[in-house]
């Protein structure tokens, strides 16, 4: 995906540190003819000087741009390492090696009652919270962004604070017996229900940031060839802010792709356990780890997430466009 | 004043809600008809406790719903399965009982009888089920054992197994290390000139003593409690949690010994794995002594079925009972100590069939239920008639069976013991990591003091 | 905000970018608070209505009824569990009173500050920077990498990491030469930092990337020909530019880290409490212990300095708008 912005209309600058590759053979080049005219000319030829200067300081932070982003990957890649190993080995320990290789643990995953359902399981979960936040928190942003609500912007850090509560271990009487009373016990919608109520606040708080950035002339033009206000958020709003709908959806599927201790405690039938919840099981007796269930299941568990993302990020970008700011 | 905390608030709160959401409730899905019942236990097919799960599903209920058809009865049994941390499981289970839901039959760990008993959660079976006293079964299970299940002398439950700890060490390298294979300390000398005779080894770790908080509970149970036995004391006695007392020190002074001369690995203590580790090395003739429970002979270095197997075990695989300081320096003035831990099978009060209920939890612990469970391996069971049977073939559990639990010793099931537990294991880190025991032991018993509520609830 | 300075609007970007600029910049317009589809007071609010529902079923009424057991003794098992008391706010004294409590929230500072405001903003930046005006295969896989790790759910994350650090077999031992060195134990805090950086830098490249992209090329292009070196044009040109974004991304991930509990997943708290940070500390009260009205309590404390963290940064945020307009 390419940025919206356009500045490389313009043809490069010579400060832009567009990279060595196009600049490798340069220094040499305009080194060359400063070294051949010799040290007494230098003050007089300090235009050249300075050039073949740049270019040596282009050189070195070509250098030091590519060391950089090599240990940069380097970094972010090293601990995924394990994820590819491990789960073709046919006794996986905690170091990376070439694998033993087996298909094995694929079986033993494969004939486990509750691991691929259990994918599926947070797949409607992920989906179901995934989906509610976008649409809820879109409408929200959206009528916070345009009408004046009366202090909304202390309610938004108010309940942003206060997420922080329901996500944590204390808040789990309450929120076991406010499921209880709502019949929500062993519901998956119960799941959804409560974990959209605590990733709202920020979808809202950053959402809203995206709608105070975009611009609203379209929308006044709209109304006056008499569109609603839903449709206009949905055919305008909508597609402009998409790209920041798509990373709120992402990120709230994340949220709840890793959430443990909510569907731990609300959920009854292992049958209805997401993949965070079953692969605590993979423990024995005495508490330890099943390496070869919990590396192949990892694969597994990540597999989704990862589709997703490159599914998201093929279809529309991945970043905030606009950005979030107040 | 009394505060609310359960119903009535969640009610207000849930009124207000439920006018909007009831329409997308779905049903809990509670026992609601009149022969259902449920079984909970911290097992599942395919993760943690596997066995019991299938035996429930597989044997259990199928014989169960059989046997009550024969009767002319329909009933209907499910299994609830988890397979989570002990403690998660145990929020769960109280979370459920405290809204006044949950299973029908639970496993509790007989740790947490007592607690649970004083919260309300669970009731004396007979109070459940007036037949209770009446089945045939208890004769079959030892005093001892029952403790597991009991709660201030009234059962709550029927105790499901029981274990004992042992001192494990690798003949191979005692024999390297010139040492006899044969070997039964009887005091902590002992133990520790072993250990030094070991430190002569290239790369092997002489004794492994589990300390710090990275283990958690087995810091406890494989650890402290066992030696403080063996010192001559119980944690909790007569009404008071044990302070900064001589045995406690001097067992203390123990871990200071074999962690300041070198002869456990510090490190090891304090790694989240730290324990897995342990029977990795253990099995890789890395560590000489290492104090387990049963469980480690079953389960980690079983030849067939162990999760750090050795393929050796009858031969290499020595097990000897932990000794008192000096003989004669035990509880009850005993030469040996071991501390015994298990779980029990418990009514919910609140279900709704306690007969029937009564009956099934009967049956899960008849003779042929459990040597169903075991299903050919052997394992101490709280029945004496399955013991019989089926450790005559195992040495080793005969050996627990029969030398270990009568010098055992339980934890009390009291709220407070899962704290003052982490407050010894924090005793034992400190020590580890270079504290003196006297410290330790000083700095435990100021914060036992904010633990169980003031010095009065302790003793020296 | 609506005082928004012309500067600072997004001049540059137009969601999908396929439709041209809006009317040159037209700062009136495009304020917040004007409501240019119409909406009305009585539609917003049933805009609104959906979220407000849910954020007062599922989390303001658990918060509120969390804060009220806060002020009881209440535990999930024992006699508190069945006659809890009310106690005032002696749960407070004690947590405040308590060496485990302050102990915690020294470490938690650490945390934030070591892996959110200095680690993940700066990685986050730096990276969002150096790819400016890259496109191609380098950028996304730099952006797939640094993506994924905020995607992928923690439990698996941490069990890469316990890989990655283990002290007999672990890769990163193997690579940089040192055998034995058991990362997580003797450098437990560090290590919780760096995987924190790892875990969360994805989301200030993304939201730096953005703002980045809202600078007009043209003033980073006068800059450099007037010969700024790269750090005067960022002082100059790109941070007061972005100084919003820089304190709402600072703001978010300050509160995110915060009230992270996955650090838990790697190091338990350990060794000794060295990485026992706020949110581990009150998993341990409220499920090991069960003390929930004492969990509840220091979650109330938790939320109080969120609350002060959130203040300082809105009020730098007040200067900054000051200053500007």
């Amino acid at each position: 995906m390419t940025r919206p912005t356009e500045p490389h209309a313009t043809p490069a600058p010579p400060h832009d540190e567009r990279g060595p590759r196009e600049q490798s053979g340069e220094p040499a080049t305009a080194a060359g003819p400063s070294r051949s005219d010799g040290p007494q000319h230098a003050r007089r030829d300090s235009p050249e000087r300075e050039a073949a200067k740049q270019q040596a300081r282009k050189a070195v932070a070509g250098i030091g741009f590519y060391t950089f982003i090599s240990l940069l990957l380097a970094f972010f890649a090293l601990p995924l390492l394990w994820l590819a190993t491990a789960p073709f080995d046919s006794s996986p320990g905690l170091s990376v090696s070439v694998p033993d290789f087996t298909l094995q643990n694929f079986q033993v995953m494969w004939d486990n009652p509750y691991a691929l359902r259990s994918i599926g399981n947070s797949i409607i979960l992920a989906g179901g919270t995934g989906l509610l936040v976008v649409v809820f928190a879109a409408l929200a942003s959206y009528a916070l962004s345009r009408v004046r609500l009366p202090g909304r912007d202390m309610l938004l850090y108010v309940l942003l604070l206060l997420s922080s509560i329901v996500t944590g271990t204390a808040a789990m009487v309450p929120l076991f017996n406010l499921a209880t009373e709502l019949k929500l016990i062993d519901s998956q919608l119960g799941v959804i229900l409560i974990l959209t109520g605590g990733l709202l606040p920020s979808a809202i708080f950053i959402l809203k940031d995206f709608m105070d950035g975009t611009p609203q002339s379209y929308e006044e033009s709209a109304r006056v060839f008499g569109a609603s206000p839903l449709q206009i958020v949905r055919h305008i709003v909508v597609p402009i802010v998409r790209p920041g709908l798509a990373t709120i959806a992402v990120w709230s599927v994340a949220q709840v792709w890793g959430n443990f201790l909510i569907p731990f405690l609300l959920l009854r039938s292992p049958e209805k356990s997401p993949a965070a919840v079953v692969m605590y099981t993979f423990y024995t007796e005495g508490g330890q780890a099943n390496l070869a269930l919990i590396s192949t299941f990892s694969l597994l568990y990540s597999v989704p997430v990862i589709l997703m993302f490159l599914f998201v990020s093929s279809r529309y970008g991945f970043r905030f466009h606009g950005g979030i700011k107040r | 004043m009394s505060v609310l905390t359960r119903r009535a608030v969640a009610v207000t709160g849930a009124a207000a809600v439920t006018l909007v959401l009831a329409a997308c409730g779905e049903s809990g899905g509670d026992s609601g008809s009149g022969s259902t019942l449920k079984i909970s236990a911290n097992a599942v097919a395919g993760g943690k406790n596997e066995q019991e799960a299938k035996w429930i599903e597989e044997w259990v209920i199928p014989k169960f719903v059989e046997k009550k058809k024969a009767d002319g009865e329909e009933v209907k049994v499910t299994f609830e399965p988890s397979g989570v941390d002990d403690e998660q499981y145990k929020t769960k289970l109280a979370l459920d009982l405290q809204g006044g839901s949950g299973p029908d039959i639970m496993n509790l760990d007989g740790i947490w009888i007592g607690e649970f008993a004083q919260a309300g959660y669970i009731k004396p079976l007979p109070e459940v089920v007036t037949q209770a006293d009446f089945w045939d079964g208890w004769d079959q299970i030892p005093d001892s054992v029952q403790k597991l299940g009991s709660f201030e002398n009234e059962r709550y439950g029927i105790p499901a197994g029981t274990d004992g700890r042992v001192l494990y060490y690798n003949k191979d390298l005692f024999e390297q290390a010139g040492l006899d294979r044969d070997w039964q300390p009887t005091s902590w000398d002992e133990m520790i000139e072993a250990a030094e005779a070991l430190n002569g080894l290239d790369g092997v770790t002489p004794i492994q003593l589990n300390a710090g908080t990275a283990m958690g509970e087995a810091t406890t149970m494989q650890g402290f409690l066992p030696l403080l036995a063996g010192a001559g004391e119980h944690i909790w006695d007569r009404g008071k949690w044990r302070g900064d007392s001589e045995a406690v020190t001097e067992t203390l002074a123990l871990y200071e010994t074999i962690y300041g001369d070198g002869l456990g690995d510090p490190l090891l203590q304090q790694e989240a794995q730290g324990r897995d580790k342990s029977f990795e090395q253990f099995a890789d003739n890395r560590i000489g002594i290492l104090l387990e429970g049963d469980y480690f002979w079953r389960s980690v270095v079983s030849p067939d079925t162990g999760i750090a197997p050795m393929e050796d075990r009858d031969e290499v695989v020595g097990y000897a009972k932990i000794p008192a300081i000096e003989p004669g320096g035990g509880i009850h003035g005993q030469d040996f100590a071991s501390m015994s831990g298990g779980s029990a099978r418990v009514l919910n009060p609140e279900t709704d069939n306690p007969e029937l209920a009564f009956e099934l939890l009967t049956f899960m612990n008849s003779e042929e239920a459990v040597k169903a469970l075991l299903d050919g391996e052997a394992r101490i069971t709280a029945r004496t008639d399955v013991n019989e049977e089926v450790l005559a073939d195992d040495p080793m559990l005969k050996f627990v069976s029969d030398e270990v639990l009568p010098v055992t010793a339980y934890r009390p099931g009291l709220a407070d013991y899962t704290r003052v537990s982490t407050l010894l294991q924090e005793a034992t880190a400190a020590v580890v990591s270079g504290s003196s025991a006297e410290e330790a032991a000083e700095a435990y018993r100021g914060k036992l003091e904010g633990v169980v509520g003031g010095a009065g609830n302790i003793t020296n | 905000m609506p005082e928004t300075s012309p500067t600072d609007t997004s001049t540059g970007t137009l969601g999908n970018g396929s439709k041209g600029r809006p009317s040159a910049g037209a700062p009136a317009a495009r304020e917040s608070g004007g409501d240019a589809a119409g909406l009305g007071r009585r539609r917003a609010a049933g805009f609104v209505a959906p979220s407000l529902l849910l954020i007062t079923a599922f989390l303001l009424f658990p918060a509120l009824w969390t804060i009220y057991l806060g002020l009881t003794d209440y535990r999930l098992t024992g006699f508190a569990a069945a006659d809890p008391q009310m106690v005032g706010l002696d749960n407070f004294t004690n947590a405040i009173g308590d060496d485990r409590f302050s102990n915690s929230l020294v470490l938690t500072l650490q945390f934030v500050l070591g892996s959110a405001v200095l680690g993940q903003a700066v990685i986050g930046f730096t990276i969002a920077w150096l790819m400016r005006n890259r496109t191609g295969a380098l950028r996304r896989t730099v952006e797939a990498l640094v993506l994924l790790a905020w995607i992928l759910p923690s439990s698996v994350i941490t069990f890469l990491w316990i890989a990655l650090l283990d002290r007999d077999g672990g890769t990163f031992n193997a690579l940089i030469n040192t055998p034995g060195t058991a990362w997580l134990l003797e450098y437990p805090m560090a290590s919780i930092i760096v995987f924190n950086i790892w875990k969360g830098a994805a989301f200030s490249m993304m939201l730096y990337a953005a703002a980045i992209g809202n600078v007009p090329p043209s003033h980073l292009e006068t800059a450099r020909l007037a010969g700024a070196s790269t750090w005067q044009q960022l002082r100059d040109v790109v941070f007061p530019r972005i100084k919003g974004h820089i304190l709402t991304n600072l703001l978010l991930i300050s509160l995110w880290t915060f009230n992270d509990f996955t650090p838990f997943l790697l190091t338990a708290g350990g060794p000794e409490d060295r990485t026992e940070i706020m949110p581990v500390f009150i998993y341990k009260i409220a499920l090991q212990s069960g003390e929930l009205g004492f969990g509840a309590a220091i979650s109330v404390l938790m939320l109080l300095i969120n609350l002060v963290i959130a203040l300082v940064y809105v009020r730098l945020l007040r200067q900054r708008k000051d200053k500007t307009a």
